[in-house]
């Protein structure tokens, strides 16, 4: 039977208060939204977050058992340019797979869902993995900066070891004018607020979700928890009574912890509800966005077996740093322009080799090292003649990929010199368990946390952009690894 | 059977501009000063060299990457002139090169020249470590987002915590050496910083990056320096006090340090081997009691408490006493960077190795005026270029 085998998801360290939002923008636009959202870091975009949820759904699994990817996001950094070709690379999985973006709708996460599993259903493909991310950038003032959160979520579809089986969907589209991006747009326009919530929301989830109980003569109250989205929150609870369904059947919409996360939104609810989820249970979710796709799965004994290793949600939520300055995040999302200073503009000049790019890919993109076969020395960047100095062979190596690797830094600084959005630069030398070394940028920490000896893992993140040609160079940097997932 | 360079050769003529931020002087005016100066210095007319060695670093800021700049600079008249470049030994470099060639015997007088026009960057501090990389330009996608002084703050980092200094005490023992320098600048009319700064002024500035503050970091200089060489049986032909090459040695990181885990960033493995080969090409049996004086590379405080501990003059972790001690204070056993060094006098790349030859050689010959040390019978050099994990360091000896 065909279903989830895995899941992931990444939450950003930084979530601002909405109180720091309205604290400057109210003035203009008053709010009356509680809570926090999630702020992707400044090195953080689409394709970062999707990685590092795959990361998590993937943990131990042979990344070269993978012959599929789905990635969902409505906020590529390129318009061409495959995402899923990047978040393919990074993750190691085999060149001769399928690879498709999804895009244009935040419903794109669950039509990616859908998409998978009908082509493990079909027998095209053994295992699947669904991306769906999303950093969606408001104007100052709007609604969308209120509501809007960054995050990631990923599932891995098979027929093997199901931990949720996928047992059936109802799907409606329509071209609906609630938000849109024309060609060039930097920001989304969009309809009238009520007209959004009454016309969309109040009408497309739940068509969808009566479609499904009606397609498969179920009842309402047959689910454990029941996932849909929407923001507004007095019509968000107004759904669930329409339907039927009692409260503490009707999954947290995470809006006052996360935010509205796009075409990973309701597949972060469903990794939510997975962590808490029994064997037996039915799980029914809804998205949202040109209509809405429903499915529900149904939760086997093999739940047990994943939930242990994974960072998820709640273990995300709980791992988080307040970023207090509002200023701070609009200069993240490049809405004011500070100055950089002249080496910022200088190290923007330095052309990316696109050759080099693509023939070192996977050390730069997969974190490929190599290891000696005579003795057994892991060393990044990948080398032909041995750095151990007493062995030294030459081309007796094969391929070692770091990015999975914990370490300890035996060195660090916080650089106020180096051109950056978020200074200091925090770097550090890092020795990886098992062998090898190299230095590496930090993420997600403040130099007051950084000591010697402090365990880290890696995580993929952006490391440039070649303002000149429009390229986004990402590379592995080190995080702190502050979580219960060693 | 290799020999070495000790007492091969003679250095009969020097030259050194004031460094400092030359808003009004070109690289080529920076040569044509240090070279009037060498040769007056040496008293022989320019169509006397045979041949001639160029040192810059930084090509796309200074002469170029052409040795012409300085044939054409100085209307060298059709001998053979050769660029050479290894990050902050260039100077040195040239200087080996030019002695190597005059030891072999194919000439008599040679020209070593380093120059470097930092300042037409425009902005601080050194260029942009993505054009420069000594891990060359896939640094671009897969090197941290540093600086130098950010590679070298890792040291102390290091360091600190090895050896159990709290990051004030770790602070005020680099504090210490930076205001020696300071002070021995004071003393020297061409050095680029000419300003007694107090411990707590050192330790109290702006971070730049941790723990080094502003004050732990060299200055960023233009400035040119110039030798004659020749061959030492010739040298009391020219002048009665000539120096001697003793040493000359050059080591380079072999990636161990940057990729194998024996190495631990609280040292420079580099200066542990040049240093060690040096003593040895010299006949230095005990450092500590036999060097008279130094000319260290100083781009940060901690590379030079670094370099005290890895020229075998201080013990492996005991820096701090012999720094607490002034031992390396002008009037100390051994002074370190009696002419200011890159803290003070400045640190124009491509130059800096000679400038330090410059100042043992005044001093060997007598005539550094208020900084004098007395009788000074060895002198040593040392540069550094590139970063602790990967990097190039050369060693001099220097002698009567």
């Amino acid at each position: 039977m065909v279903g989830i085998i895995s899941y992931g998801a990444h939450i950003p360290w930084l979530r601002i208060s909405r109180k720091t939002i309205s604290s400057a923008m109210g003035w203009f636009s008053p709010s009356a939204l509680p809570g926090e959202k999630a702020v992707a870091n400044y090195d953080e975009d689409s394709i970062t977050m999707a990685v590092a949820a795959g990361v998590d759904c993937l943990n131990s699994f042979a990344r070269e058992k993978i012959d599929g990817l789905c990635f969902a996001t409505t906020t590529s950094p390129y318009t061409e340019r495959q995402g899923a070709g990047i978040v393919a690379t990074a993750l190691d999985f085999r060149p001769d797979i399928r690879i498709a973006d999804f895009t244009d709708s935040t419903k794109a996460g669950t039509t990616a869902l859908l998409f998978a599993c009908d082509a493990v259903k079909a027998g095209s493909a053994k295992n699947i993995l669904v991306c769906a991310s999303d950093r969606r950038v408001g104007k100052a003032g709007s609604n969308q900066e209120q509501i809007y959160g960054d995050s990631g979520a990923a599932l891995l579809i098979g027929n093997n070891q199901v931990i949720a089986t996928i047992e059936g969907f109802y799907s409606v589209s329509y071209d609906f004018m609630d938000r849109w991006r024309a060609e060039g747009d930097a920001f989304e326009d969009s309809a009238e607020d009520r007209f959004i919530r009454d016309e969309g929301y109040v009408k497309f989830v739940p068509e969808a979700i009566s479609g499904l109980l009606n397609k498969y003569k179920l009842g309402i109250k047959d689910f454990a928890k029941i996932i849909y989205p929407c923001p507004y929150a007095r019509e968000h609870a107004a759904i669930g009574k329409k339907l039927g369904a009692e409260p503490n059947q009707i999954q947290d919409n995470m809006i006052a912890s996360v935010g509205d996360t796009g075409t990973a939104y309701s597949l972060m609810m469903l990794v939510a509800a997975l962590e808490e989820a029994k064997p037996g249970d039915k799980i029914l979710v809804a998205s949202y966005g040109n209509g809405s796709d429903a499915l529900f799965l149904q939760v086997t004994d093999e739940i047990e077996r994943v939930r242990s290793r994974k960072v998820g949600i709640k273990s995300n939520l709980a791992l988080k740093q307040e970023l207090s300055s509002y200023e701070k995040y609009l200069s993240f999302r490049n809405l004011i322009t500070i100055e950089e200073g002249i080496r910022a503009v200088e190290f923007a000049r330095v052309a990316t080799p696109i050759p080099m790019a693509w023939r070192e890919r996977r050390d730069i993109l997969a974190l490929y090292g190599s290891r000696c076969k005579r003795c057994g020395t892991p060393q990044y960047p990948p080398q032909r003649v041995c750095v151990n100095p007493s062995c030294g062979a030459i081309d007796e190596m094969e391929p070692y990929r770091f990015s999975d690797k914990t370490g300890h830094l035996i060195a660090y600084t916080g650089d106020n010199l180096s051109s950056t959005i978020s200074p200091p630069q925090i770097y550090a030398m890092v020795d990886f368990d098992g062998g090898g070394r190299y230095w590496f940028d930090f993420a997600d920490c403040e130099l007051d946390s950084v000591k010697v000896g402090m365990t880290v893992k890696l995580g993929l993140r952006k490391k440039y952009i070649d303002k000149a040609r429009g390229i986004h160079g990402y590379f592995w940097k080190a995080i702190p690894l502050l979580r219960k997932e060693v | 059977m290799a020999e070495s360079i000790k007492d091969k050769i003679a250095i009969i003529g020097m030259g050194c501009t004031k460094f400092g931020e030359l808003w009004d002087k070109s690289a080529e005016d920076l040569i044509v000063d240090a070279f009037k100066e060498c040769i007056d210095d040496a008293g022989i007319e320019k169509k006397d060299i045979e041949a001639a060695w160029l040192g810059s670093c930084i090509e796309n800021i200074n002469v170029g990457r052409a040795a012409t700049s300085l044939a054409r600079t100085l209307k060298l008249p059709f001998i053979p002139v050769t660029r050479v470049e290894n990050f902050c030994a260039t100077a040195t470099e040239a200087w080996r090169a030019a002695s190597y060639a005059v030891a072999a015997g194919v000439y008599d007088i040679a020209l070593a020249l380093g120059v470097e026009k930092l300042k037409d960057t425009g902005y601080a501090g050194l260029p942009e470590s993505a054009n420069t990389s000594v891990e060359g330009i896939k640094a671009r996608f897969i090197s941290p987002n540093r600086t130098n002084p950010g590679a070298f703050a890792m040291m102390a980092t290091s360091y600190f915590a090895k050896y159990g200094l709290s990051p004030e005490e770790g602070k005020r023992t680099l504090a210490k050496i930076s205001a020696k320098s300071h002070h021995n600048g004071t003393l020297n009319p061409k050095a680029h910083l000419r300003r007694e700064v107090t411990v707590e002024q050192i330790m109290k500035a702006p971070i730049v990056a941790w723990p080094l503050g502003l004050y732990d970091c060299c200055g960023v200089s233009d400035g040119a320096a110039a030798a004659i060489v020749t061959r030492a049986d010739m040298a009391k032909n020219f002048r009665p006090d000539p120096v001697y090459v003793k040493a000359l040695q050059i080591a380079l990181s072999s990636g161990e340090e940057l990729m194998y885990t024996n190495w631990d960033y609280s040292y420079v493995e580099t200066t542990c081997r040049a240093g060690m080969k040096a003593y040895q090409e010299a006949g230095i049996k005990n450092p500590r009691d036999e060097i008279s004086m130094m000319e260290t590379h100083d781009c940060f405080s901690i590379t030079e408490l670094t370099e005290y501990e890895d020229l075998q003059i201080s013990p492996r972790g005991r820096a701090k006493e012999d720094i607490d001690a002034g031992f390396f204070n002008l009037d100390g056993k051994i002074p370190d960077q009696p002419d200011g060094g890159l803290k003070c006098f400045g640190h124009p790349i491509g130059a800096s190795g000679l400038r330090m030859v410059y100042e043992m050689y005044k001093q060997l010959q007598g005539k550094a005026g208020p900084r004098q040390i007395k009788n000074p019978k060895f002198g040593l050099t040392h540069n550094m270029g590139g970063v602790p994990p990967l990097n190039i360091v050369s060693v001099g000896i220097v002698g009567l």
